[in-house]
């Protein structure tokens, strides 16, 4: 019990000190890709001090949900860093949330996000808020089909488990229904965390832009916090994508070694997937938004044939 | 007397004594003892529920000296549960109608308010009791009349006379379907009596056929699509108490009729009844949603919102069904109860929705949303009470949307359990079809919320928006508190739900079992949360955050103008509207919606890039309401000009009629004998 709840601190703890370094990993990895010399990895650290030590500036027409809603953001967001398997499996944590849970407390975070895009008044607010909730809900049958999928060979929704029956069963892991899954998967977490070809985490003030209009009204900690969120997002999927699939390296046993194993395991993990995410960026360029719909739509059937070849393969 | 008698006995002593009195007294007394003689109904029917529920005793009561075959009653599980569904609903309905109706004082509105309101009550807390195909019949016409006449409440409104007779036709074509399933099921039996039903043996055709009835009648009820056009019209226009009630439990009568029949009296059946169920579940949720977004009448977004939960309740008693027919009985009761969970937290939800909605027409006069807007400075607890129920019906943790549609999410993935290829692609399918209801019903409620609730008041009215009377805030407190309840509690009302419903038809009698998560172990299907610890998590680790924030950040805070790229002074007409935040979502659906535009520009006669005037209009036309019902219209329009040249006006004629009638039956049940 004790050492379970040490490792959920841990897992959460590990993660919110690795996020920024992702970030700045692919953006470190994109500018070396372009020929630039780019910001090292580590800059997103110096970009959060510099805001949590800037004052706010908040719209006269803005109302308490503004206040409230990056704590809402920020905490739904680290909830799901701890319950998602980062270090081990399986945890007592499994019981709080389950897959399920992972995807709806995320829906959480944007639900409260677009309404604080909603908030001042802002047309930009009002755009980034109306089209974060669109592509979010059109994710939402890919991201659920595809949790049918491992549930499916798992026999559990529960994170924990699905990890630990593809560890017990390592030929499932190449079937056909992960490998389909994985690439649903895959490109939702690229809708879900604004990455490029859905939307562009470089631009600024385009009316391009979907996470960043949403957010446009923050400055200082509040900013600070939702970039944190953020950043925390895409860690969170990277542990999705590459503990759910390709489980192996998770600690098994609460030793110090296997811990310090699976992080280093993790970290390669995370280092591949940051690639993965980095040289997609660079060679597409961003979808009208109105073709969105279409790379979901086929994220969407990558996903339901993931669910029917495990039946029609049996 | 037993003490669940005498509940009853208090129940329909409430309620009649609302009616009389709001006959009997005027102003702001008949509006007291109104409300009154509701609430004291209300307490009462959900005190006898919620009694029948925990402790397992059922009530029987019959009074067969009445005409006919008589009243019968009886409350097993079921009837339990549809009566704390209703007790609640009405109870938060009543208090918040005391301060809601203050504008029909002195007006003989509100004796047909006051009374109709009682009598619908009293109707719906019968029919969950019934226990012979006759009171069940009768309870059902008195509760559509008592709800057409409710909607009719303010006739004076565009529309609403239009409204309510789609109602009343539509009603009645149910319930013709009614009479005819209950007179096959029946199979001679001149007592009508549900127990009689249960053990009579049918042919298969003969049970389809009446399965077939009823989800005709039952789902016009419940405004299942493609029967559901009457519910965005007539819920809307009923004051909004009543929206509330007719919303939280008038449809939910759909659901129970539905399981009474199929489930109890017919015992269930083969797969494809649960299937067809399931289908329209899943058709009724995307296209209720999908409308819903449309909509920038506050009220009508609600009611499309009704169709779509109606869905999602749908899909768990369909899967129910269709478990049971594949031998699951474990999975099966975990529909039931996926199903049943969401009907209550739908009443609560939804009835919180509408009384929010309600307090928003009252403050500003207006259910349009382009016209509203900073509601949430003005009308600070309405808000808080209707982000809840927003965040409650997006099915967002840890509120009690959450925790039902994680449970149909938990069954329909049973599916994977049934070795056929139509479930084995049909329940992938239906998930998918549940998720995207519910993102879209996200962006839905963003939309509700943000664009009424939030940034600059659209119109004067809204801008003099103040907060509404402490009853109608007491109203939507009792939901509010509920919506937190339920879904903190699924280990509470998980096992109570299946407990009620073991018995009944072939189901197991082994409830499913609880603890402070949720394990759910179905046979092969497992899952775990736990949304009283999510909560707790969640809440620790936002208050824990602010706390470090406070000593570690900076702390100054300047209030500044919202960035305008240079412009200074803000206008409301620079935010976005809910037109604007549906747009990305209508041209995505284009083939659905198949909107119709009309843009006219008044140019300055000197330059075309002086503009004077612009006027855009938009219109979605559902366009397969048109497909299904005109042709049955016209077609009921050419019967009825056939019936005309039979119905002369002559008195003569009509006797004759009568005599060639009599004689043929005369003749008829010699030759059968």
């Amino acid at each position: 019990m004790t050492v379970d709840v040490m490792m959920a601190a841990a897992q959460g703890l590990l993660a919110l000190a690795l996020a920024p370094a992702v970030v700045g990993l692919v953006r470190w990895l994109k500018a070396r890709l372009q020929n630039r010399r780019g910001a090292p990895p580590w800059q997103p650290y110096r970009e959060l001090r510099k805001l949590f030590q800037k004052e706010v500036v908040v719209s006269r027409h803005a109302s308490w949900l503004f206040h409230l809603a990056p704590f809402v953001v920020f905490a739904s967001t680290l909830a799901v860093a701890v319950i998602v398997p980062v270090l081990a499996v399986p945890l007592l944590v499994d019981r709080i949330g389950d897959l399920l849970v992972v995807v709806y407390l995320l829906l959480l975070g944007t639900f409260f996000l677009a309404l604080a895009g909603l908030d001042p008044g802002s047309a930009f607010g009002g755009m980034g808020a109306s089209r974060g909730v669109t592509v979010a809900a059109l994710a939402e049958p890919t991201l659920a089909v595809a949790i049918f999928a491992l549930a499916r060979s798992a026999g559990s929704t529960n994170l924990g488990e699905i990890a630990a029956r593809t560890i017990a069963d390592p030929l499932s892991a190449v079937s056909p229904g992960h490998l389909l899954a994985f690439a649903a998967l895959f490109i939702v977490m690229l809708a879900e965390t604004g990455r490029l070809p859905i939307d562009n985490p470089a631009t600024h003030l385009e009316l391009t832009m979907i996470h960043e209009a949403m957010v446009l009204e923050y400055s200082g900690r509040y900013l600070a916090l939702i970039e944190w969120a953020a950043a925390l997002k895409l860690l969170v999927f990277f542990a999705l994508l590459g503990n759910l699939f390709v489980p192996w390296g998770l600690a098994r046993a609460f030793t110090l070694e296997a811990v310090m194993t699976a992080a280093g395991v993790f970290a390669v993990k995370v280092g591949v997937l940051a690639v993965a995410v980095a040289v997609l960026e660079t060679r597409v360029a961003k979808l009208r938004l109105f073709r969105v719909p279409e790379l979901l739509t086929a994220s969407f059937v990558l996903a339901l044939l993931a669910v029917t070849s495990s039946f029609l393969l049996r | 007397m037993t003490p669940e008698l005498l509940l009853l006995a208090v129940s329909v002593a409430g309620y009649t004594g609302g009616a009389l009195a709001a006959l009997a007294f005027r102003g702001v007394a008949a509006r007291a003892l109104v409300a009154a003689g509701a609430l004291g109904g209300s307490l009462a029917t959900l005190a006898l529920g919620a009694w029948c529920l925990a402790t397992g005793t059922t009530l029987a009561f019959a009074a067969p000296w009445l005409p006919l075959t008589g009243l019968a009653l009886r409350a097993d599980g079921l009837s339990a549960f549809f009566l704390t569904v209703v007790g609640l609903a009405a109870a938060a309905a009543s208090i918040y109608g005391f301060g809601y109706s203050a504008h029909h004082d002195g007006r003989d509105s509100l004796r047909l308010l006051g009374a109709m309101f009682n009598v619908l009550l009293l109707s719906l807390t019968v029919q969950v009791l019934a226990d012979n195909a006759l009171t069940f019949l009768v309870t059902w016409e008195v509760m559509s009349l008592s709800a057409y006449f409710l909607v009719l409440v303010e006739h004076d409104q565009p529309g609403t006379v239009r409204a309510a007779n789609w109602y009343l036709a539509v009603s009645h074509a149910g319930f013709a379907a009614l009479i005819a399933a209950f007179l096959v099921l029946a199979a001679g039996d001149m007592t009508g009596s549900f127990a009689a039903m249960r053990s009579v043996g049918l042919t298969p055709g003969t049970r389809d056929l009446v399965f077939l009835l009823a989800l005709v009648g039952f789902g016009t009820k419940a405004g299942v699509i493609p029967l559901h056009v009457w519910l965005p019209m007539a819920h809307p226009v009923a004051p909004s108490h009543v929206s509330a009630v007719l919303s939280g439990v008038v449809i939910k009568m759909g659901v129970y009729g539905l399981m009474r029949v199929a489930l109890d009296l017919l015992g269930g059946g083969p797969a494809w009844w649960g299937g067809i169920v399931l289908g329209l579940g899943a058709v009724s949720a995307l296209l209720g949603v999908l409308y819903a977004l449309m909509e920038h009448d506050l009220k009508r977004l609600l009611a499309y919102h009704s169709v779509e939960n109606m869905g999602i309740i749908l899909l768990g008693v369909g899967a129910g069904l269709m478990f049971q027919s594949y031998g699951l009985p474990a999975l099966a009761t975990l529909g039931f109860v996926a199903g049943l969970y969401h009907t209550l937290n739908h009443a609560c939800f939804k009835g919180l929705l509408f009384l929010g909605a309600g307090s928003v027409l009252y403050a500003t006069r207006t259910r349009n949303m382009e016209d509203l807007g900073g509601l949430i400075t003005r009308m600070p607890r309405t808000a808080v009470c209707f982000l809840v129920g927003a965040a409650a019906i997006s099915a967002l943790p840890p509120l009690n949307g959450f925790a039902s549609e994680w449970l149909v999410f938990q069954t329909l993935m049973g599916g994977a359990l049934v070795p056929r290829p139509e479930v084995a692609i049909g329940m992938p399918i239906a998930v998918a079809m549940l998720a995207l209801t519910s993102g879209l019903a996200v962006a839905c409620f963003v939309k509700a919320f943000g664009i009424t609730f939030l940034a600059l008041p659209r119109s004067t009215e809204a801008a003099r928006a103040r907060e509404v009377p402490a009853s109608m805030q007491v109203g939507m407190l009792v939901l509010v508190g509920m919506c937190v309840a339920l879904g903190l509690t699924p280990f509470l009302v998980v096992p109570v739900l299946s407990r009620a419903l073991t018995g009944l038809g072939r189901l197991p009698m082994t409830p499913i079992g609880f603890s402070l998560h949720l394990p759910l172990s179905v046979a092969g299907v497992t899952g775990e949360m736990s949304p009283l610890l999510l909560a707790v998590g969640v809440a620790l680790l936002g208050v824990l955050t602010a706390i470090v924030l406070r000593l570690l950040a900076d702390r100054r805070l300047r209030v500044g103008d919202t960035w305008g790229c240079g412009r200074i002074g803000q206008t409301p007409r620079m935010e976005y509207t809910a037109t604007a935040f549906a747009e990305p979502l209508r041209r995505v659906f284009a083939e659905l919606y198949r909107p119709t535009e009309d843009l006219s520009i008044d140019f300055h006669p000197k330059s075309k890039y002086f503009v004077r005037t612009i006027a855009y209009r938009s219109e979605v036309q559902p366009w397969f309401e048109r497909l299904l019902y005109t042709p049955f219209l016209s077609a009921l329009r050419g019967a009825a000009a056939g019936v005309r040249q039979v119905q002369a006006g002559s008195l003569h004629l009509y006797l004759a009629y009568m005599t060639i009638t009599l004689l043929a039956l005369l003749v008829v049940a010699r030759w059968s004998r």
